[in-house]
């Protein structure tokens, strides 16, 4: 990192730059979006190899879950980005008269930030897009857990970006303190409730707002399901929601399972089977499945095992290979309530079921938790997923299906309470960077003498008769025909 | 999520409550209890102007009965069980208790009427348009829409997940905390409420203790008329406040001053509670000179001492305006100020007056700083007994004068005159993005340009303030104006969650999402990812170009 004099620098630098309007323009906006495509496109095997580097995650894995992903948001962005950047108008009442009233968004100015490890692409570029969109300057500070994808995205980007309005940090927590000592206009962070609430009260001094895409415990409430297509498209959904989504390192992979107890063996029994279809009899050596991050997640993972009532709920995988950072897809039943693996997210590929007499006592059990960034419901009950709706709260809902909100453009993604503050993806990621400016135009040839004081009653039943839209009853008293009704009214206190 | 596991910010750990009066300096009152402190925040944060409009924070208060802390925190506890039980979510609920504020303000007319005049002298008029009128019209909007605002948001879905449907749903977000101001104390408590309320929430309040008699009014009021098992009041001040923003909320809005909306957001960082902030600024008002003058100085006049004797956020608060044009304008303003408020406008009952004594010690000293004092051409008349100050036209004062770098949140109207009127974009440009920027033109370009050039909350054209009564406008800062907006159905969505709920089918199942990863499934994925019907079908017949 250079030092905090040379940061301070760039960061004048980038407002100049931003000052000169030249971010503003729907051109500048459109060439920056098409060279990330291009970026894309060009280090397509390189992007591959940095992520088998880092997280051993294989390429289709990385198509579905970056690449591709992004280049859909990026085309979207583009053929949106007209419509996204014109104003729109609102309505005025009929007093108005010759007022024009709309609503344009602008730019925020410099904005920051901070994208995790786990999908280190995705995390960096999806915000990027956004904020580029919306025409700001960019510092883009990544995730020194993931370093070679850092180096990679470090490296390229001011090839294929305009260099002079968006910079690449990498590094580590000093980076990342003296960033967060510098005023933005908006901060979007990706990561930790524990690190967010640290970026949440830096930011609360410069009175920055702040985006935090945290994470939660998500789970997933399974049914009865009576068909046995149904169960079986439900299983490899939540398979491949937790064990296909970067080793279940992922902010909306599932953390754990609630089922009711007569239909748990059954479920596992098909999870054993679907895990072995997927992932090969010997998953070490699979390509298909994520490692853990790094040394200390993977210990962190271990450590959530060790406890002798959790280990004694392991019915299914649980080895673990500390050279390769590779943990077996694993399944529990019903480990202590109280255990670090329920209480924390678990953010690997093990996986708790836990028990209920009935499904609806989902409900309750998700209710007594942190608000989770998401729910996955499998049912084809419709009053279940009424009650799940409007009973729970969580950042978004995905009924018989996990992971695939994610890519869809028109929905908001983000969390609430302890998941979050803020949304994005598709138009989202536009409003999150940008203000919403007010604008109304007035003409100088209405003007109402009674706005203004000496006030008197008759002002006073004018300007009521405005307020409520009464226009005959204005005419009336303009014209004398209606009598004041505050004409006696004087206020007692007047002197 | 896991990720950057930096330990930062020792300094921040300030967040804490302990024993330090950040915000008590002028604070007389003997006190063991704790207090939020900031004061690392505070000291090292740069360009920070103190809006002391509303600092509500910072007054001297009498001795009053000691605050009990535990107090709050039952309070709370008992509100959330409420929210918890469901009551709050129902239509009917929602609708019951806007109808009770609007039958409470039909009802309580003229002792709102009285609290306000006892608060701030504002007039019977001003307080019906900007207070109470507003209040009415929040009630109506709100009754009439709401049911359309409730229906979840139905969204198109792609390719990508098909065959899906979609929508985003509004939730309540909880218990939600509201401080509200004195300068429209009604108007800035009951607003905020009703998008609240509109929302499903339960909703604490917390009035400015420095409008004491609007704020045992509302108290009173809103035991009598609304559902109290969910809907509060509490009374106070610094130390009531403090007792507030310890506890667990799932929004906050704010209005006040910026110096004490960092105080807020920092203690709503210790819950990563989201905030909405609406604070102030300098907000300027640029006037050229083919303008219709008598309409233009009018309606400068109703947007500053019509408004609360300029005790406003969305005032006027200084003019930008040419060397030419200066002594035209300002011979406009005089007449028409005699028009308005008489020759002597001391005696007049239609102006407002200075809210407190520090708030009058403030303004007294901005206008007595050496080099500012003699550039009074208009008024600067005082009476401190009565806490009245003459509307006050002064001219090209010092840029670095305190007058010039603080809001002003009084009557002193400082008129600061440049060669060519767009040489106003760097003079707002160079302070912090006002909650409003007023233009009184007539050309079209220098609009536009006004429009692309100037950061700011809100912007009106040819008139001031009355953008704030625009329903479907949202009303909000950007930068030191604050963060947030609300209004209309922007209050409904301010205290919404956007719950984005996805639907799916058992069907329509593609393997490509599935391990084992293949080349064909890779190839196929992309054709499905670009959407284009014509290589989806040849990657499935395996004749993909890739």
């Amino acid at each position: 990192m250079e030092s905090v004099g040379d940061l301070e620098r760039d960061l004048e630098g980038m407002r100049e730059y931003y000052s000169q309007g030249k971010t503003k323009e729907a051109s500048w906006r459109k060439s920056q979006l098409k060279g990330l495509l291009t970026l894309l496109k060009e280090k397509e095997e390189d992007i591959f190899k940095a992520l088998k580097q880092d997280l051993g995650k294989h390429h289709v894995e990385a198509f579905r879950d970056e690449i591709g992903t992004l280049t859909k948001s990026l085309n979207n962005a583009l053929g949106s980005l007209k419509e996204w950047m014109s104003g729109r108008k609102a309505i005025l009442p009929k007093i108005a008269v010759l007022s024009t009233a709309e609503i344009v968004p602008e730019p925020l100015g410099l904005v920051l930030i901070f994208s995790s490890w786990n999908y280190p692409f995705g995390l960096s570029l999806e915000p990027l897009i956004g904020a580029i969109a919306a025409g700001n300057t960019v510092v883009l500070k990544l995730s020194e857990l993931a370093p070679a994808c850092a180096s990679l995205l470090a490296n390229t980007i001011p090839n294929f970006v305009d260099n002079k309005a968006v910079k690449v940090f990498q590094g580590g927590p000093t980076v990342a303190e003296q960033l967060l000592q510098q005023k933005w206009d908006k901060i979007f962070f990706t990561g930790s409730a524990r690190t967010g609430r640290l970026v949440l009260s830096a930011a609360a001094k410069h009175l920055t707002p702040v985006t935090l895409e945290l994470g939660g415990k998500c789970p997933a409430v399974v049914d009865s399901l009576s068909s046995s297509f149904d169960r079986k498209a439900a299983v490899k959904r939540i398979v491949v929601g937790k064990y296909g989504a970067c080793a279940g390192q992922a902010c909306i992979a599932i953390d754990y399972i609630l089922a009711e107890r007569k239909n748990i063996s059954t479920l596992v029994e098909m999870m054993k089977v679907i895990i072995k279809e997927m992932f090969g009899g010997n998953p070490i050596e699979s390509h298909s499945i994520a490692r853990i991050i790094n040394k200390q997640h993977f210990l962190r993972l271990k450590n959530l095992l060790e406890d002798p009532n959790v280990k004694a709920s392991i019915v299914y995988g649980g080895s673990l290979d500390e050279d390769h950072l590779f943990i077996e897809p694993t399944i529990l039943v019903d480990p202590p309530l109280e255990a670090a693996i329920m209480t924390e997210e678990i953010f690997g590929p093990l996986l708790p079921i836990i028990s209920l007499e009935k499904i609806e006592d989902s409900i309750q059990f998700l209710n007594s938790r942190p608000k989770p960034l998401a729910i996955y419901c499998f049912t084809k009950n419709k009053s279940l997923e009424r009650r799940m709706i409007s009973e729970t709260s969580s950042g978004g809902v995905v009924f018989n299906d996990a992971i695939i909100q994610y890519a869809a453009d028109s929905l908001p993604f983000g969390g609430v309470g302890e998941s979050g503050v803020g949304r994005y993806h598709g138009k989202f990621s536009f409003d999150t960077f940008s203000h919403e400016k007010a604008i109304t135009r007035r003409s100088f040839l209405t003007d109402f003498w009674f706005r203004y004081p000496p006030w008197n009653a008759h002002k006073w039943q004018l300007l009521e008769c405005a307020y409520n839209s009464d226009y005959l009853g204005l005419l009336l008293v303009i014209l004398g025909l209606k009598k004041p009704r505050r004409g006696s009214y004087q206020p007692a206190y007047s002197h | 999520m896991e990720s950057i596991t930096f330990q930062l910010l020792r300094d921040y750990s300030a967040v804490g409550f302990g024993a330090n009066r950040a915000f008590s300096y002028r604070f007389t009152r003997k006190s063991n209890q704790t207090r939020v402190s900031f004061p690392k925040l505070i000291r090292t944060s740069s360009g920070f102007k103190s809006c002391s409009a509303t600092l509500s924070l910072m007054v001297e208060v009498e001795e009053k009965p000691k605050f009990d802390a535990d107090k709050t925190a039952l309070l709370v506890k008992e509100v959330r069980k409420s929210f918890n039980s469901g009551k709050t979510r129902s239509y009917e609920w929602r609708v019951s208790q806007l109808k009770s504020i609007e039958k409470m303000v039909e009802e309580k007319e003229m002792e709102i009427t009285e609290a306000l005049h006892k608060d701030l002298s504002k007039p019977a008029f001003e307080a019906f348009i900007s207070e109470i009128s507003q209040v009415k019209s929040s009630c109506k909007l709100a009754l009439k829409e709401l049911s359309s605002w409730m229906i979840p948001e139905k969204v198109k879905t792609s390719l990508t997940t098909y065959p899906s449907s979609a929508e985003i749903v509004s939730e309540p977000l909880g218990v939600v905390l509201v401080i509200s101001t004195w300068n429209f104390p009604f108007l800035l408590s009951l607003d905020p409420v009703i998008g609240a309320i509109s929302a499903g929430n339960a909703v604490v309040l917390k009035p400015s203790e420095i409008a004491p008699a609007t704020s045992l009014l509302l108290s009173n009021l809103v035991q009598e008329y609304l559902d109290n098992s969910a809907i509060r009041v509490v009374e106070g001040a610094v130390d009531e406040t403090t007792a507030l923003l310890a506890q667990k909320w799932d929004k906050i809005l704010y209005t006040g001053s910026a110096r004490v909306a960092r105080i807020v957001m920092a203690a709503a960082a210790k819950h990563l509670t989201p905030v909405i902030l609406e604070l102030g600024g300098k907000c300027p008002a640029v006037v050229d000179s083919n303008i219709d003058l008598q309409v233009a100085v009018r309606r400068i006049i109703a947007g500053k001492w019509a408004c609360n004797n300029g005790q406003a956020c969305i005032g006027v608060d200084y003019i930008i305006t040419t060397n030419a044009f200066a002594p035209k304008l300002i011979h406009s303003l005089r007449h028409e100020l005699e028009q308005f408020f008489g020759k002597d406008p001391m005696k007049s009952k239609d102006i407002s007056r200075i809210v407190s004594s520090s708030h009058f010690a403030r303004l007294v000293k901005l206008l007595d700083e050496e080099n500012v004092s003699d550039k009074v051409v208009f008024g600067g008349q005082r009476d401190e007994n009565q806490l009245k100050i003459a509307p006050t036209i002064l001219l090209d004062v010092p840029e670095d004068s305190q007058i010039m770098q603080e809001e002003i949140f009084g009557p002193l109207m400082p008129i600061h005159t440049v060669e060519k009127l767009e040489d106003s974009f760097e003079v707002i440009n160079s302070k912090q993005k006002p909650l409003a920027a007023y233009l009184f033109t007539n050309d079209e370009l220098l609009k536009k340009d006004f429009v692309q050039n100037i950061s700011s909350g809100g912007m009106l054209i040819n008139d001031t303030v009355v953008h704030v009564a625009t329903e479907g406008l949202p009303f909000g800062g950007v930068g030191e104006s604050g963060m947030g907006s609300y209004h209309g159905k922007f209050s409904f969505d301010a205290f919404s969650h956007k719950k984005a709920v996805l639907y799916r089918s058992f069907a329509g199942d593609a393997s490509i999402r599935y391990p084992p990863y293949s080349p064909e499934k890779q190839r196929l994925l992309k054709a499905l990812i670009s959407g284009n019907i014509i290589s989806i079908i040849l990657a499935l017949i395996g004749w993909s170009r890739d």
